[in-house]
């Protein structure tokens, strides 16, 4: 047992909790645990492993831990695939870094104004990037709000379908699969895949035009896709799904709409995408959030999950206030008769996101998407000419691609990478075999010309070996 | 009396992001492609398919590094954020150690992606895996996973392995049922139902929880799952959990301990033991991870044996002295988010947890409960305010409701009133009640481990003299705040689509369409 007080617990010390025992009238603490019956007690001590109560030897063991890691930092990685290696401004992490934004718990419209302005500039500013007036607080993840957003669709229109797809992330489909229920149960939703046109890695028209029948509640489509094409049908795409009486529901990088269009552009209702590239660190895949957008229309706006903030008036003319709109429509407000459900999400990554969309500003933004696509170009174009290796869909995509191998496998191609310190892309030749022996390569603007010309020296050794 | 203390929150007036803006300030610059990527590839516009590219810029401001930074530092300081005093019942507000934050901060976590090669993430893996085990130890259960990005998604966790394993049983179609009850938290009904189930709530009856025969009632060959809590909000234990558990079990559903308010039982119950078959932890509450204003956060997920092999996939698994990723579980109920977890928060439980010990775990519920009954006392000396379930003699858990409802018969004062005045005077907002409201008028502070008795007294104090306020002189608690960043919000609706604007273009629209006035 441990003599002197911890250094996380005030009242640790032994006189203070006689003080409170005597002015409590208890003679021991053991004795206001009495509702819990004896039988219900865990007796003998817990299996855990020793304490480090002290900063200076807990510091160590985390650091020695770590060290066992190595990072993207330390290699050049070219892995995407859902999260992403952008530069992180200074400032977004000494503002995600602020007690205040840290550690508080909710507040209120009075005493944590600040954090919820900056919530409020987070779904402003997104809104300009998407072109969309309405914006809920984020989500969880990419594929949750693309879950949630399906289900928005299905409770609108009663259908029961959703067209997403073949080119899918599996690990955005997965999550997308679980939101749809299974089929044993009344709500369930049917997930039907749309094929992709193998020439173009874009959605296959003809096989949306065959699926799109009377009882699907919505087509859910990418662009730039997972394998990184940009939809050039999108228009097609959302008025096949228009027609069809379906909901438009598309997912989008926002770190892309520098350069690419915005939703309403080509007719998208819904928008969802992830919030991770917009200053957040990759964080092993804990950098991800999502979000959710669309016109601001009532038959929309009622049929959010998510918080929403709204800014408003204060009692006092002329001042403004932020606070919760549709809250009754939630689980908190309406339990299980509420839209999905409502809980802990990922707000503090909207104020990453919020600092970095106002360092960047408009020209900032189609800047990087210029940058972006201009290096993700080249080093697709010095790829494609190493022999055995080929990248599928050479021209216009964004940040991502992909690259074909023949004669070696990915996983054969990325431990040799790894001996020159490199992390090649995502082995894709599991979950898209008709791809061959390929992989998703992500290139940002951390990747100078000097780093891709790096990556192609060393595959060329790869390959030869 | 402890003198109160004079605060007010800081006051800057600050304009919104958009409203600073200047046209050609910038905040970054980015590179420009090099002279060979340029001469190579071609402008961006030229690589981009006409049609589908941004034709106008989007309205975003235009800042210079320094005013940005300027702008966000100015809303953290417009913020309380815990700086005050945070007894926020059911959210355990606890001490979030900042050797936590360092440790996130370093790129052996930050600059990591989940795809790397296993080889290169075993530092990464061994703290998943650590967690875990102390999980393990803590609730008697087999396996736990982080992929949940808070509690209730932990729930919803819970609601789609519920479908599998009757799925596999073939008795999905006809078990459609989940029992929860009024005092459990929202998101179990509601992710019930989001998962498929229809959702049955049992009442609350003398003794402060529902009668083991309500339970019996309720329980039928179409229950799939019990989703609880215990202790309630209220500080209230069930000593018939065990055989609410027994009762599920024979009828052939599944029981899920909601482990929300694990504080005061830390150590002291297993969710095992009491016959549980899968649990639930928020480390952003209990295990000392911050909050964020809402996450990032981790609900904690674990279960038997038995009930492994539906678990969202991958599982972190220790093979000898190394760690590696199962992602092959043909039963798995597949993903509920995209990999696996809120990684930092998880470092941040397991650091905590290390911290703290098994010794530190246990007393940290001790003082939990001593906490809150030391606050009792001294709380029910105060005119206005009574206490939840008074029939319920016993001593409460780590957390006590009472109702402010005498206050407001008697002054006018209602409790969202006193909470807005006790921020004068550096105190965060407590916690009132999850809906419905049960009793009139709810308030529910925790005081957990943290906050010194002097916090406490001091906290007690605070409320004291707003409700003496309140009846002294109802019209300035009414009124509160007076010392915050902003004044109450006017009692608009924001229910109304001519009113709500989730963004400024929205407002700058509606404004225009029906100007203030």
């Amino acid at each position: 047992m441990r003599t002197t007080a911890h250094p996380y617990m005030a009242n640790s010390v032994p006189a203070v909790k006689q003080v409170m025992l005597d002015a409590i009238g208890a003679a021991s603490i053991e004795e206001l645990f009495a509702q819990i019956p004896e039988g219900h007690r865990l007796r003998g001590g817990l299996p855990l492993p020793p304490s480090l109560a002290s900063e200076i030897e807990l510091s160590r063991h985390l650091r020695q831990t770590l060290a066992r890691n190595e990072t993207c930092e330390d290699n050049l990685s070219f892995l995407g695939a859902g999260c992403w290696q952008h530069h992180v401004p200074a400032i977004c992490d000494e503002v995600v870094r602020r007690s205040e934004f840290v550690t508080p718990v909710w507040g209120t419209p009075s005493s944590d104004y600040g954090r919820n302005q900056a919530w409020f500039e987070f779904c402003s500013q997104l809104g300009e990037l998407l072109d969309l007036d309405f914006v809920g607080l984020p989500v969880y993840s990419w594929g949750c709000a693309a879950g949630h957003a399906i289900r928005m669709a299905a409770r609108m229109n009663g259908r029961r379908e959703v067209l997403v797809p073949r080119s899918l992330d599996p690990e955005r489909l997965a999550v997308i699969r679980t939101f749809c229920e299974p089929r044993e149960t009344a709500s369930h939703l049917t997930v039907t895949l749309v094929d992709f046109d193998p020439q173009t890695g874009r959605v296959d028209l003809d096989d949306l035009r065959a699926k799109l029948g009377g009882e699907v509640a919505a087509v859910y489509f990418e662009t730039p896709s997972y394998l990184g094409t940009i939809e050039r049908d999108a228009a097609e795409i959302t008025r096949l799904a228009h027609d069809a009486g379906a909901e438009a529901i598309v997912g989008v990088d926002p770190i892309s709409l520098g350069v690419l269009a915005p939703p309403p552009d080509y007719g998208a209702d819904i928008a969802v995408g992830t919030i991770q590239p917009l200053g957040v660190h990759m964080n092993c895949g804990g950098g991800v959030g999502g979000f959710i957008a669309s016109r601001d229309e009532e038959r929309y706006a009622r049929e959010y999950p998510t918080l929403n903030l709204s800014i408003c008036d204060t009692v006092v003319p002329g001042e403004r206030g932020f606070g919760i709109a549709l809250f009754h429509q939630t689980s908190y407000g309406l339990r299980e008769e509420g839209n999905d459900w409502t809980g802990n999400s990922t707000y503090l990554w909207s104020i990453a996101a919020a600092t970095y969309m106002s360092l960047l500003g408009p020209k900032g933004f189609a800047d990087l998407g210029e940058l972006i696509v201009q290096r993700s170009h080249y080093a697709a174009s010095l790829l494609d000419e190493l022999d055995g290796v080929r990248v599928a869909w050479p021209g216009g995509f964004f940040k991502e691609f992909v690259v074909a191998f023949d004669g070696k496998t990915v996983a054969d191609v990325n431990r040799g990478l790894r001996a020159h310190r490199i992390f090649g892309g995502k082995d894709l030749s599991r979950e898209l075999p008709e791809l061959g022996q390929s992989a998703l390569y992500c290139v940002t603007e951390v990747h100078t010309k000097d780093d891709i010309e790096r990556l192609v020296g060393a595959l060329r050794e790869v390959i030869a070996a | 009396m402890t003198h109160l203390r004079r605060y007010h929150a800081a006051v800057w007036d600050e304009p919104l992001v958009m409203e600073l803006s200047r046209e050609g300030r910038r905040g970054l610059i980015v590179p420009e492609a090099e002279a060979e990527v340029r001469e190579r590839v071609g402008e961006a516009a030229s690589l981009l398919p006409a049609g589908i590219r941004r034709s106008d810029r989007p309205a975003l401001p235009e800042l210079s590094e320094p005013d940005v930074l300027r702008h966000y530092l100015h809303l953290a300081q417009e913020t309380l954020g815990m700086m005050g005093i945070s007894l926020f019942g059911t959210c355990t507000m606890k001490y979030n150690p900042r050797l936590g934050e360092a440790i996130a901060a370093r790129p052996e976590l930050a600059e990591l992606h989940p795809y790397q090669d296993e080889d290169t993430l075993q530092g990464v893996l061994e703290f998943v895996h650590g967690l875990d085990v102390i999980l393990r130890g803590l609730s008697g259960l087999d396996q736990f996973v982080f992929q949940a990005g808070g509690g209730a998604h932990a729930a919803y966790t819970f609601a789609c392995i519920a479908r599998a394993y009757h799925a596999e049983r073939g008795e999905l179609g006809r078990r459609n049922e989940v029992v929860t009850t009024i005092q459990a938290h929202p998101c179990n009904g509601a992710t019930a139902a989001a998962a498929g189930f229809k959702v049955v709530t049992l009442m609350l009856e003398e003794d402060g929880y529902p009668s083991v025969e309500a339970l019996r009632a309720a329980v039928s060959d179409r229950t799939a799952a019990l989703m609880v809590n215990n202790p309630d909000d209220m500080g209230i234990y069930n000593p018939h959990i065990d055989e609410w558990v027994r009762i599920v079990h024979e009828a052939g559903g599944l029981a899920f301990y909601d482990h929300a308010n694990f504080n005061g039982v830390m150590a002291k119950i297993r969710a095992r033991d009491l016959g549980f078959d899968a649990c639930m932890y928020m480390l952003h509450k209990t295990f000392g991870v911050p909050k964020g204003g809402g996450g990032p956060a981790v609900g904690a997920f674990g279960c038997t044996a038995e009930l492994a092999r539906f678990l969202p996939s991958p599982v972190v698994i220790r093979d000898g002295d190394r760690f590696r990723l199962d992602a092959d579980r043909p039963a798995s109920v597949g993903k509920v988010r995209e990999f696996w977890g809120n990684v930092p928060q998880v470092v941040k439980a397991y650091a905590w947890a290390r911290a703290m010990g098994a010794d530190g775990i246990d007393e940290a519920s001790d003082l939990s409960v001593l906490a809150n009954n030391y606050m009792e006392r001294r709380l029910l000396e105060i005119p206005g305010l009574t206490r939840s379930n008074p029939q319920v003699d016993a001593y409460r858990m780590e957390m006590t409701r009472y109702s402010l409802g005498k206050l407001q018969e008697d002054t006018g004062v209602g409790v969202v009133d006193v909470q807005n005045r006790m921020a004068d005077y550096g105190i965060d907002a407590p916690w009132l009640s999850h809906e419905p409201w049960i009793v009139p008028e709810p308030i529910t502070p925790e005081a957990g481990e943290m906050w010194s008795k002097e916090d406490l007294d001091y906290w007690i104090d605070v409320l004291a003299q707003v409700c003496r306020e309140a009846y002294d002189d109802p019209e300035l608690v009414r009124s509160a705040p007076h010392d915050q960043v902003v004044h109450k919000l006017a009692d608009t609706s924001l229910d109304d689509p001519d009113v709500w604007a989730t963004t400024w273009r929205a407002y700058l629209r509606k404004r225009a369409a029906t100007p203030v006035g």
